[in-house]
């Protein structure tokens, strides 16, 4: 019983981590990190209360 | 000597800040860092709009690639908080975030304390949910580019970190001052004073980055654990948690976030907080 529990949340993070390591890959290589950076480096009226 | 968690987390939040905001010299000239460490985002909340601030926000870098023409799914930014989220859990928040450190200092003036109605602590989903993924996706312009809700009716980092300084540096920024600005005031004085009085306010009632993180706190490596056979139900672990969590009944709460105080408290060491499991 305590063996699954253990094995499952295991699986959990591992997979956890896999999936998210995908996702960056994939969104930077799609140029979502331009996107950031554009939006990061820029004043944010919105962010500021102006926009 | 051995140092307790409030002496290493004061220590690391610290760190954290210094961290997130090395570009002091910024505020001088009302500018902010426009160099390539933007590509990456801080794990805590912490405006990119901030003069000092050296990384993008997660908050808003989700909500700009959501809300940009050509996307309306941020893998990149959902990729890192799932591995700041599945590593950490909501300790980013007790650990490493730049307005939980604000928070909290601001919850030493002295004042009456009070305590949250549990209520409270589900509007934090509500605000993730409509303000940070639906309306920068459903309410766009004649482009098809949304704004980062959030972050322009909410985000009180915003108003201080970046508006507050910002606008004392130029005047012309000044001059665009509007209802929307005496809004997002309006809410950073509420931010301001609910710190004061409640421990970690904005954290606990607003923050959709925290409301994130605490959905990870079931499974993330950095957890607590109770050893339920050293435990002798004294209650002292449940008595110091300022974010009134019982980690006996509780101890993967979304609402803990890893700060070590009942840890510290503990007079059995029953409590512990680590990435790896307890042996035995």
């Amino acid at each position: 019983m305590v063996d699954n529990k253990k094995k499952r949340l295991l699986f959990l993070r591992v997979a956890g981590l896999v999936i998210a390591v995908v996702f960056i890959c994939f969104g930077g290589f799609r140029g979502e990190m331009n996107i950031v950076l554009n939006k990061a480096i820029t004043i944010c009226f919105e962010c500021i209360g102006l926009g | 000597m051995r140092f307790g968690y409030s002496v290493k987390r004061k220590l690391l939040q610290l760190i954290a800040f210094g961290c997130s905001n090395a570009h002091l010299l910024n505020f001088k000239g009302g500018k902010i860092y426009t160099g390539k460490w933007k590509y990456f985002c801080n794990p805590g909340l912490n405006c990119y709009s901030c003069p000092a601030a050296g990384f993008a926000c997660p908050i808003g870098a989700l909500q700009a690639v959501n809300g940009s023409m050509n996307y309306s799914f941020s893998f990149y930014v959902t990729g890192l908080l799932l591995a700041f989220g599945v590593v950490l859990g909501r300790a980013v928040c007790g650990w490493l975030c730049p307005f939980g450190l604000l928070q909290e200092l601001l919850h030493k003036i002295p004042s009456p304390k009070l305590k949250l109605k549990k209520i409270f602590l589900y509007l934090k989903y509500v605000v993730l949910v409509i303000f940070v993924l639906i309306l920068p996706i459903a309410v766009t312009d004649y482009m098809g580019m949304g704004k980062p809700a959030f972050c322009q009716y909410i985000c009180p980092a915003g108003t201080l970190e970046g508006g507050v300084f910002l606008l004392a540096a130029h005047e012309g920024l000044r001059k665009s001052i509007g209802a929307l600005f005496t809004l997002k005031m309006a809410i950073l004085l509420v931010t301001i004073l609910g710190c004061i009085l409640i421990y970690r306010f904005f954290c606990r009632i607003l923050c959709p980055l925290g409301a994130i993180y605490g959905l990870f706190n079931k499974i993330s490596i950095y957890h607590l654990e109770v050893d339920e056979h050293k435990c002798n139900g004294c209650g002292k672990c449940k008595r110091v948690c300022q974010m009134e969590v019982d980690p006996v009944k509780f101890p993967q709460s979304a609402e803990c976030i890893r700060c070590g105080a009942c840890v510290d408290a503990c007079p059995q060491t029953a409590v512990r907080l680590g990435f790896c499991n307890r042996k035995g």
